[in-house]
C-alpha cells in the first residue's frame, strides 16, 4: 500500500514536472496577428505592409478616426505626421496663431517651448517611427528573401520598387529630422531592429547621408510622374534633393546652390508636371486630379509631385488635412463652405500675412474663398475677424483661412463632413520654381537670371487668374521677394519656419510678428531657438544622445 | 453489576447553545476537551452526548466568529449544562483561511487579517469588497462611485506595481480569480452575491501571500463563502428596501446666478451673450438624477440531506441608479455540498457559484453635459426634432445642431440603451483525502472553472442629437443612429494537486506542517467582433473587422510548498517556497522563484508572562518573502506581430485602397515583476483578549518594476514600454484595535480602530541614470487634449501632482496667467512645474461600534483619509469666464468657482495651475444602523430582527467638489455615491 502511494506521488509528481516543461517552451500566438513570416511570405503582403510605410504619413494607427495610436504620449488625433509638423513650421511663425489649450501648442507662439514640448516630441517619435518602419521593410526585402520566399517577376519587381521607396520615405523623414531637430540619433536596416541603442549623428553627417541615399535609389525609382499616385518617384527624390541643397548652408555651413539648381531644374524640364489654372482648386477634395500621377484617377497633367493621401472613409483621421480644414473654422465662417460639420474654433493668421497680399476690393462673404483679390491666393475670412491680434486664444483675433476646403472643385461635400478627402501635396511644382530662382540669386550656376524670373512670373500669372499684371521685371526679383513669394504660394503648407531661418529672420529681432516670443508686438528669441531639443523622454533612454545647444 | 457499573461510569450530557440574542445557535460544534467524544447542535441549539466517563469533564463548545466558551463539571449520571455564546472578535484559536490551507490564527507568523460574516458592513451591499471597507488595516477601498455595481479600486499597502496591475489576487473557495474585466459588467466582483460569503483573509505580507507566487505582489484577497451545516434545513430568509439619493448637487451656477454672471461680463457691444439667456430656470442636475429604489433578497437553505451537508441559496438585487437610467438586476445561486466518505477519510467540497447580471449603463457624459447645459434653456423644445430634447442650434450648420456645444444632458441618458447581459458561473470541486495508514497525509485535488459569458448592446436611435454630425456609410453619405453589439467570454480552469502532512509531535512539542503542490492555471478571453448598424439598417464601414474574434489566451504551472515548525506553541517558524511559469514571458525568462520565511514568538506563552492576567497574548512576528507581477500587461507581448489595419485606416496606391499591416511593438526581455517584503509586528491581547489587535510594520520594495517608460527611439515599433525598469517602495504602519469595551450577557458594546499609514516613493525610473530627468506624466485631465496633471518622479510617490505654482493677488485671488518662473528663465513652460501633493493618502482610518442591549443592536462604521489631494477638474475646466462666455458663440454653465477665482482662462496655463489641487482629506460616516431583534415570534420560526441603516450617512472636509473621495485623485464627472436609507428584515426558520 505504502508503495502503491509512492508510485502514485511520483507519478503525479512526474506528470507534473513534465506538463511544466512543456509549459516552459510554450508558445502561444494571437488568433488575430501575424508574424513578420506569414506577413512577408507573399506579394501582397509586402503591399500591405508598404501600406503602413506609407499610411503612417497619413494615419495614427490602425484604427480609422483613432483608437489604436502609433505613438504613445500624446493625444492620438494629434499624433500624425503632418499635423505636428505643420504644428512646428506654422505655429512658431507669422503664418499662423491657434486657440488650443492642448500640451505645448501655445509653447510653440510663444517661442518657449522646452525639451519636453508635446508637439516636437511627438513629432520627434513619428518621424523615427517611421524611419523604423522603412528600416524593417528594407530589411524584409532583400533580393535574397525575395528568392527564398519565392517571389519572382512582376512582383519581385515591384517590391524592389516599394523597397527604393522606402530608403525614399526614410531619407524625406531624416531630413525632417534634420532640418527641425538637428542631431537625430541615427538608424538604418544595417542593424536588427532592437539590437542597438542608436548613435547620434550630426548635422553635416546626416546631410551627407541623405543626399547620398537619395542618389544611390536614383536608378531604383520609376521615373518622374510614372509611378501610382500616393507613390514616390524620382520626381520626388529630385524635389528633396533640391530642398536639401538651398539649405545646405544652414544644415552644413556649406552653400550647394548650385545643385540645388541641378534639381530643380531636373524636375521642372522633366516635362511631368505643370502648375493647374485655378490656384484655389489646389487643396480640395478633389485634388488628386492636381497631380500628374498617370494612374491616378484624375487628369495626367498636374503639379503635385508627391503627396499623403486622405479619404474621409478609407484614411480616417485627425491630422493632416483634416486638421487643416477643421481647425481653421469658427466665428462666422460657413461649415458648409468647407464641407465639414462644424469648425474647431482653432488656427488663424496674422496682419503680417495679409500685408503681403493686395487689399481685396471686398471682405464681405460674396466672394467666397479669395474676397475677389487680384491675387486669387488670398483665401481669407474677414466678417467678424479683427485683423489685430491682441489674444492668441480668441479666435476672432487674426483673420480666417479659407485656403483649405474639404469641397470639390465643384463644390460638393467631400466624402465625409468628419474627416477630410484633400490630399497634401509634400512637394509641387511652384516649389521647385521658387528654388530655382532663390539659388540663381543667391550665386549659383548652371542656371540664369531670365529663366529665374520667367519661372517666378508663371507663378504670379497663375496667381493673378492668367493675367500679367502681376507679374514683376528683373530688377523686382530680389531675395525679398522670393521669400514673400514663397509666403503667398506656399502659404501654411508646411515651410514657413525652414525659410525664415534661411533667411535669418526666425529668431533674431530683424523681423517681428505678433507674439513672437511671447509679446504681442513680438520680440526676439536666442539663437538656439533654431533647432528644437531632442526630446528630453529619449535623453533618458539613450545615453548617447547629447541636447542641442541652449536647452 | 455490570449495568450499574456501566451506568456509574459513563453519562450523558445535554444542553442547548444560544448566542447573545438567545437565539439557538444550530451548528455548534460540542466536545469533552481531551475525548473524542462531542456533537453538534441541532437547529434548536440542542446537543446530546453520550458515553462521557463519570468524572471531572470539560465541555468546549466552538463555533465560527464566537469566543469558544469551556465549562468544567463534574458528572455522575445525566447532567444538562447550558451555553450562551458571545461574538469572538480575535480569537487565537479560530481557523484562519491561508493560501492553500488554513491555520489557527495563534499559530500564524505572518500579516494576515480576516473578516468574518458577523463583523460585514450591513446595510446596501452590492459587491464583496464593500462588505469590509474600513474594516481592516492597510486595505483601503475606493468605491468607483455610485453606479450600480461598479465596484471598488482595493489597494493592499499601496499596490506594489507602477504600470503592471496593482489589484489584488481574489481566491474564492480555492478558485483564483483572473484579474481582467467581464465585458459588460461594471465590476467583476458584481457578479458574486455579498450574502453568501463567510469571511475573508487578507494576506498583506509577503511572507503569507508568497506561497500565491506570481500574483501575489499586491496582496490576496481569500474569500470563503458560507457552506452546509450537519443538522436539521435551517432556512434563512433576508430582504432589504433601500431609497438612495443625491447626496450633495455639483456647485455650479443655479439659473439666476447663471444669468447674472452672463449678465455682468457680456461686454460685446451686440449684447451676444446675453441674448442668449433663456426664460427657464432648469436645474439640470434635478433632471438628470432620480431618488431609485432598490431591493435585495435572499433565501437560503442549509441543512443535511442524509450525510450529505448541503447550502442552496439564491438571491435577487435590483439596485437602481441615482442616475436617470442606470440599472441592475442580479439573480444568483449558490449550492455548496461537502460530503465526507469513508469515514470522514474523505472530504468532497463541491461549490457552484452562479449570476447573472442584466445592467444598463446610464451615458455618464450627461453628469458633465449637465454642469455645462446653459441652465436658462427648458428641457423640451416643444417640437420633435432630435426626440423633443431643446438642443442648441446653429441655422448654418448642415445638421442644424452649434458644433461642440453640450449637448441636452437628459436626452443624452434617454435616447441611449447601453445594456448588458452578464453570466457568471464558479465551479470548484476540491477532494480531501486523509490517507487511510498514515492519517497525517493528506491528498488535495481541487478543480475548479471561472467562467463567465457577457454581452449586451447599445442602441442610439437617429434622432438623438449626439448623432449628428453623423458617420459615412460606404457611400459616403452621412447615416445617424447606432445599434452595436459586444460579446466576451472567459475561461479560467486551475487543477492544483496537492500533499499535506500534519504532526504534533507531542512528546517533543512540537507541531510540523508541511505542503508540496503543484498549480496549473489556464486563461482564456474570446471576445467577439459585431458589425455596427446605423438606424437605418446599413452598415457602418468602420465596424467592419478584420477577424471574427480576438482571442487571448495565457498558461501559468506554479510548484509551491510550504514548511511550518512550532515548538511549544511558542517559537513559531514558516518557510515557502514557490516557482511560476507564465506564457506570458518569453521561452528562456518566463520562470519565477518566490520563496517566503517567517517567524514568531509567543512571548506571553514564556514563564515570566505566562500568569499575567493583564496581558493575555503578546506575540512578535516578523517575516520576509519576495513575489511577483505579471499582471496588467498582455499575453503576447515578446513576439514580434503584424496586425492589419481596419477599413476606415487604409492607404491608397494608385486607385486601390489597401488595409495595412503594421508591426507591433515588443518586448522580448520583459519579466516578472519582484517584491521583497519585510514585516515586522506584534500581536497584542488584553484582559482575556477583550482587547485585541495587532502593530505591523513593513517595507515593500519593488524592483524589475513594471513600468511605462521611453524606448529609445528607432529601436521598436512603439515609443513607449512597459518594461522592467525601476524601482518602487512602499513602507507603513498599521494598528488595529478592537476592544469588547463591555461585554455581558444582556449588553455589549465593542469597538474597532484601524490606522494605517503608507509612504510611497518612486526610487528610480530610467534605463539610463538621468539626474534631471523630470519623471513621465501621468493623470489625464478634461481642458485641453491630453494634459497631465501628476507625475511619476523619482524620488517622489507615483502620480504626484505636478503643476505651476499660482501666484495670488492682494484680493487673495490667483492672479491671471501669473505663475512662478521656477527655473528663473524669463518664460513660463513645463520647466517651470512642480512636483507637490499625492492623491494617496498619506495616513487612512477606520472607526466601528457596536452596541447591543438585550435584543436591540445600533452601530456605525466611519473611515477617515488623511493627506490626500483632489485636483478639482471640474472648477478648473469650467469655472473660467471663457467657459461661460464661450468664445464658440455660445454660453455655458459651470464650476461656481469662477465666482471665487475670476480667472478667464485665456492663458493657456491656467489648467495646470496649482490653484486646483486641494486638500480631500476627509472624515466619513459611512454607515449607521440600528436593528431589532424579535427572538422566536412564532411557532416554526428562530428568529425575526429588523433593521435600519442608513449610508454614506454624512462628508466633513474642506473639498469643495462633490466628493472628495477620488481614486487617482483628479475629480472629473465622477457618479456621485448616493446616500441611502434602507430597511430590512431577516427571518430564519
Amino acid at each position: 500500500m505504502k508503495r502503491n502511494l509512492i508510485k502514485i506521488v511520483l507519478t503525479a509528481g512526474l506528470l507534473a514536472v513534465s506538463i511544466t516543461s512543456c509549459r516552459r517552451n510554450l508558445i502561444l500566438t494571437p488568433n488575430n496577428a501575424l508574424t513578420s513570416q506569414q506577413v512577408f511570405s507573399t506579394p501582397a503582403g509586402y503591399t500591405e505592409a508598404m501600406a503602413k510605410v506609407y499610411g503612417s504619413f497619413a494615419l495614427t494607427g490602425n484604427i480609422g478616426g483613432a483608437g489604436s495610436g502609433d505613438i504613445a504620449g500624446i493625444d492620438e488625433g494629434t499624433s500624425d505626421f503632418w499635423r505636428l509638423y505643420w504644428n512646428c513650421e506654422e505655429l512658431t511663425t507669422d503664418e499662423a496663431v491657434i486657440t488650443y489649450g492642448d500640451p505645448g501648442v501655445q509653447d510653440l507662439h510663444n517661442m518657449v517651448w522646452s525639451a519636453s514640448n508635446a508637439i516636437s516630441q511627438g513629432l520627434y517619435y513619428r518621424s523615427l517611427y517611421q524611419i523604423t518602419l522603412c528600416n524593417n521593410f528594407i530589411q524584409q526585402s532583400t533580393d535574397e528573401l525575395l528568392a527564398s520566399r519565392g517571389i519572382t517577376g512582376a512582383d519581385a519587381t515591384n517590391i524592389r520598387f516599394y523597397r527604393a521607396e522606402a530608403r525614399f520615405l526614410r531619407a524625406y523623414q531624416y531630413w525632417v529630422l534634420l532640418d527641425i531637430f538637428g542631431n537625430p540619433p541615427f538608424v538604418t536596416d544595417a542593424t536588427e531592429i532592437g539590437s542597438v541603442i542608436p548613435p547620434q549623428t550630426t548635422r553635416p553627417a546626416l546631410f551627407a547621408y541623405i543626399e547620398s541615399e537619395l542618389k544611390a535609389i536614383d536608378g531604383l525609382l520609376q521615373p518622374p510622374n510614372k509611378n501610382l499616385y500616393g507613390r514616390a518617384d524620382q520626381g520626388a527624390e529630385w524635389a528633396l534633393l533640391a530642398r536639401l541643397y538651398l539649405n545646405a548652408q544652414v544644415y552644413t555651413g556649406t552653400a550647394r546652390y548650385t545643385d540645388a539648381i541641378t534639381y530643380a531644374q531636373k524636375v521642372i524640364t522633366s516635362g511631368a508636371y505643370v502648375m493647374i489654372p485655378k490656384f484655389i482648386n489646389l487643396m480640395l477634395a478633389d485634388d488628386n486630379i492636381n497631380s500628374g500621377s498617370v494612374q491616378s484617377g484624375g487628369g495626367s497633367t498636374g503639379e503635385f509631385i508627391f503627396t499623403i493621401n486622405y479619404d474621409g472613409i478609407k484614411t480616417q483621421g485627425y491630422g493632416g488635412s483634416q486638421y487643416l480644414t477643421h481647425a481653421p473654422v469658427g466665428g462666422s465662417m460657413p461649415v458648409t463652405s468647407f464641407g465639414i460639420a462644424g469648425g474647431y474654433a482653432g488656427s488663424r493668421t496674422t496682419a503680417n500675412i495679409i500685408a503681403l497680399f493686395p487689399t481685396p476690393p471686398t471682405t464681405s462673404t460674396a466672394n467666397f474663398p479669395n474676397n475677389n483679390n487680384p491675387d486669387t491666393r488670398a483665401e481669407f475670412w474677414y466678417p467678424g475677424q479683427n485683423l489685430v491680434i491682441n489674444n492668441v486664444t480668441s479666435f476672432t483675433d487674426g483673420l480666417g483661412v479659407n485656403k483649405f476646403r474639404n469641397v470639390t472643385s465643384l463644390g460638393a461635400q467631400g466624402s465625409s463632413p468628419t474627416y477630410c478627402d484633400v490630399d497634401l501635396p509634400l512637394f509641387r511644382l511652384p516649389e521647385q520654381y521658387l528654388i530655382y530662382a532663390e539659388a540663381v540669386l543667391r550665386g549659383g550656376t548652371g542656371g540664369d537670371a531670365a529663366t529665374a524670373l520667367n519661372y517666378f512670373n508663371l507663378i504670379r500669372t497663375r496667381a493673378y487668374g492668367g493675367s500679367l499684371t502681376g507679374n514683376i521685371t528683373a530688377p523686382q526679383l530680389t531675395l525679398q521677394i522670393i521669400l514673400d513669394e514663397r509666403a503667398r504660394e506656399l502659404f501654411w503648407e508646411g515651410f514657413r519656419r525652414t525659410d525664415l531661418i534661411r533667411y535669418g529672420l526666425f529668431t533674431n529681432g530683424t523681423y517681428l510678428w505678433p507674439f513672437k516670443g511671447g509679446a504681442i508686438n513680438g520680440s526676439a528669441v536666442p539663437d538656439y531657438r533654431q533647432l528644437f531639443p531632442i526630446p528630453s523622454l529619449d535623453l533618458t533612454a539613450n545615453p548617447n544622445l547629447i541636447q542641442n545647444p541652449g536647452y | 453489576m455490570s449495568t450499574n457499573i456501566s451506568f456509574a461510569q459513563t453519562a450523558t450530557i445535554t444542553g442547548k447553545v444560544v448566542d447573545e440574542t438567545n437565539a439557538p445557535l444550530p451548528g455548534a460544534v460540542v466536545t469533552i476537551k481531551g475525548t473524542q467524544k462531542g456533537a453538534t447542535t441541532d437547529v434548536t441549539g440542542s446537543f446530546r452526548i453520550t458515553g462521557v466517563a463519570n468524572g471531572a469533564v470539560t465541555v468546549q463548545v466552538n463555533f465560527i466568529g464566537y469566543q469558544p466558551i469551556e465549562k468544567s463539571l463534574t458528572v455522575s449520571g445525566n447532567a444538562t449544562v447550558n451555553f450562551s455564546l458571545v461574538p469572538g472578535q480575535q480569537d487565537l484559536n479560530e481557523v484562519v483561511v491561508i493560501g492553500y490551507g488554513s491555520a489557527l490564527k495563534k499559530d500564524l507568523t505572518g500579516a494576515i487579517s480576516t473578516v468574518t460574516a458577523k463583523d460585514f458592513n450591513t446595510g446596501v451591499v452590492t459587491t464583496p469588497e464593500e462588505l469590509i471597507q474600513g474594516k481592516v488595516a492597510g486595505v483601503s477601498i475606493t468605491t468607483n462611485g455610485g453606479a450600480p455595481g461598479a465596484g471598488s479600486v482595493i489597494r493592499i499597502r499601496g499596490g506594489a506595481s507602477l504600470n503592471g496591475l496593482s489589484d489584488p489576487l481574489i481566491v474564492i473557495d480555492g478558485v483564483p480569480l483572473t484579474s481582467d474585466g467581464i465585458a459588460g459588467a461594471a465590476s467583476p466582483l458584481d457578479l458574486i452575491n455579498p450574502n453568501d460569503i463567510e469571511s475573508f483573509s487578507i494576506l498583506k505580507d509577503a511572507s503569507a501571500a508568497a506561497i500565491y507566487g506570481n500574483r501575489g505582489s499586491n496582496g490576496v484577497i481569500i474569500i470563503t463563502t458560507k457552506k452546509g451545516q450537519s443538522g436539521k434545513p435551517q432556512v434563512n430568509f433576508s430582504t432589504q428596501f433601500s431609497a438612495g439619493v443625491l447626496p450633495k448637487e455639483a456647485p455650479i451656477l443655479s439659473a439666476a446666478q447663471f444669468r447674472a454672471y452672463i449678465t455682468a461680463n457680456d461686454t460685446t457691444t451686440a449684447k451676444q451673450y446675453i441674448n442668449l439667456l433663456g426664460n427657464a430656470n432648469t436645474d439640470w442636475q434635478k433632471q438628470i438624477y432620480q431618488t431609485s429604489f432598490s431591493t435585495d433578497n435572499n433565501l437560503s437553505i442549509s441543512g443535511s440531506a442524509g450525510k450529505l451537508p448541503y447550502r442552496v441559496s439564491v438571491g435577487y438585487t435590483e439596485n437602481n441608479g441615482i442616475l436617470k437610467t442606470s440599472d441592475m438586476d442580479r439573480y444568483s445561486a449558490n449550492i455548496n455540498l461537502s460530503p465526507s466518505l469513508f469515514t470522514d477519510h474523505l472530504k468532497i467540497n463541491f461549490n457552484f457559484i452562479g449570476s447573472q447580471v442584466k445592467q444598463r449603463f446610464a451615458n455618464q457624459g450627461a453628469i458633465g453635459s449637465a454642469n455645462s447645459f446653459n441652465p436658462t434653456l427648458p428641457v423640451y423644445s416643444g417640437n420633435s426634432n432630435f426626440g423633443g430634447f431643446y438642443q442648441l442650434l446653429d441655422p448654418t450648420s448642415t445638421d442644424g445642431l452649434k458644433a461642440l456645444a453640450p449637448l441636452n444632458p437628459l436626452g443624452l441618458l434617454e435616447q441611449e440603451n447601453n445594456s448588458s447581459t452578464v453570466y457568471r458561473a464558479i465551479t470548484s470541486l476540491a477532494l480531501d483525502y486523509k490517507v487511510h495508514f498514515f492519517p497525517d497525509l493528506h491528498v488535495i485535488v481541487n478543480a475548479s472553472y471561472d467562467g463567465s459569458n457577457g454581452q449586451g448592446t447599445d442602441v442610439i436611435p437617429a434622432n438623438a442629437a449626439s448623432q449628428y454630425p453623423g458617420t459615412p456609410d460606404a457611400n459616403g453619405v452621412d447615416q445617424q443612429g447606432n445599434n452595436s453589439r459586444y460579446k466576451s467570454v472567459q475561461g479560467n480552469s486551475t487543477l492544483e494537486g496537492d500533499l499535506s502532512y500534519s504532526h504534533d509531535f507531542k512528546s517533543i512539542k512540537s507541531k510540523v506542517t508541511a505542503l508540496a503542490g503543484y498549480s496549473q492555471q489556464v486563461f482564456s478571453t474570446t471576445a467577439t467582433n459585431y458589425l455596427s448598424y446605423f438606424a437605418n439598417g446599413e452598415v457602418n464601414p468602420s465596424s467592419v473587422f478584420n477577424y471574427p474574434t480576438a482571442i487571448s489566451q495565457y498558461d501559468l504551472a506554479s510548484f509551491y510548498g510550504r514548511v511550518t515548525y512550532g515548538y511549544d506553541d511558542k517559537y513559531l517558524l514558516s518557510g515557502s517556497m514557490r516557482e511560476d511559469i507564465s506564457t506570458r514571458f518569453a521561452p528562456g525568462i518566463r520562470t519565477g522563484y518566490f520563496p517566503a520565511g517567517s517567524a514568531a514568538w509567543v512571548i506571553s506563552r514564556e514563564d515570566f508572562l505566562k500568569d499575567n492576567t493583564t496581558l493575555s497574548n503578546l506575540k512578535l512576528r516578523l517575516g520576509y518573502g519576495v513575489t511577483g507581477n505579471q499582471g496588467g500587461i498582455g499575453d503576447y507581448d515578446y513576439l514580434a506581430d503584424y496586425s492589419l489595419s481596419n477599413t476606415g485606416a487604409q492607404y491608397q496606391f494608385g486607385n486601390s485602397y489597401y488595409q495595412a499591416y503594421r508591426p507591433g511593438a515588443f518586448y522580448p526581455g520583459r519579466t516578472w515583476e519582484q517584491s521583497a517584503t519585510t514585516n515586522a509586528a506584534i500581536d497584542y491581547g488584553f484582559l482575556n483578549e477583550r482587547i485585541t489587535g495587532s502593530l505591523d510594520f513593513y517595507l515593500q520594495k519593488t524592483s524589475k518594476l513594471l513600468a511605462t517608460i521611453p524606448q529609445s527611439a528607432g529601436t521598436n515599433f512603439s515609443n513607449q514600454i512597459t518594461g522592467n525598469v525601476g524601482n518602487m517602495q512602499e513602507k507603513g504602519v498599521e494598528l488595529n484595535i478592537n476592544a469588547r469595551i463591555i461585554d455581558k450577557k444582556d449588553i455589549s458594546w465593542s469597538v474597532g480602530l484601524n490606522a494605517t499609514l503608507n509612504r510611497n516613493e518612486i526610487t528610480n525610473l530610467t534605463a539610463v541614470v538621468t539626474p534631471n530627468f523630470p519623471g513621465l506624466p501621468v493623470g489625464g485631465i478634461a481642458g485641453g487634449l491630453s494634459n497631465d496633471i501628476q507625475i511619476d518622479q523619482v524620488g517622489l510617490p507615483k502620480n504626484t501632482f505636478y503643476t505651476l505654482q499660482a501666484v495670488y493677488g492682494a484680493n487673495g485671488k490667483p492672479i491671471e496667467g501669473v505663475f512662478v518662473d521656477k527655473n528663473n528663465d524669463g518664460v513660463i513652460n513645463n520647466l517651470d512645474l512642480n512636483a507637490g501633493q499625492s492623491p494617496d493618502a498619506r495616513e487612512y482610518f477606520g472607526f466601528n461600534s457596536e452596541i447591543r442591549i438585550k435584543k436591540w443592536n445600533a452601530g456605525f462604521v466611519s473611515r477617515a483619509s488623511l493627506g490626500n489631494y483632489v485636483y478639482n477638474n471640474l472648477a478648473s475646466s469650467t469655472g473660467i469666464q471663457r467657459n461661460f462666455i464661450n468664445p464658440l458663440g455660445i454660453i455655458e454653465n459651470g464650476s461656481s468657482n469662477v465666482l471665487a477665482s475670476g480667472l478667464t482662462g485665456n492663458g493657456g496655463n491656467d489648467v495646470l495651475s496649482d490653484y486646483y489641487i486641494q486638500n480631500a482629506s476627509f472624515f466619513k460616516m459611512d454607515n449607521i444602523h440600528i436593528g431589532y431583534s424579535f427572538g422566536k415570534i412564532i411557532k416554526n420560526t428562530n428568529n425575526l430582527s429588523i433593521s435600519a441603516n442608513v449610508q454614506n450617512v454624512f462628508t466633513i472636509t474642506k473639498y469643495t467638489g462633490v466628493d472628495p473621495e477620488v481614486f487617482g485623485g483628479i475629480d472629473n464627472n465622477q457618479y456621485p455615491r448616493p446616500r441611502t436609507y434602507a430597511l430590512g428584515l431577516n427571518l430564519s426558520l
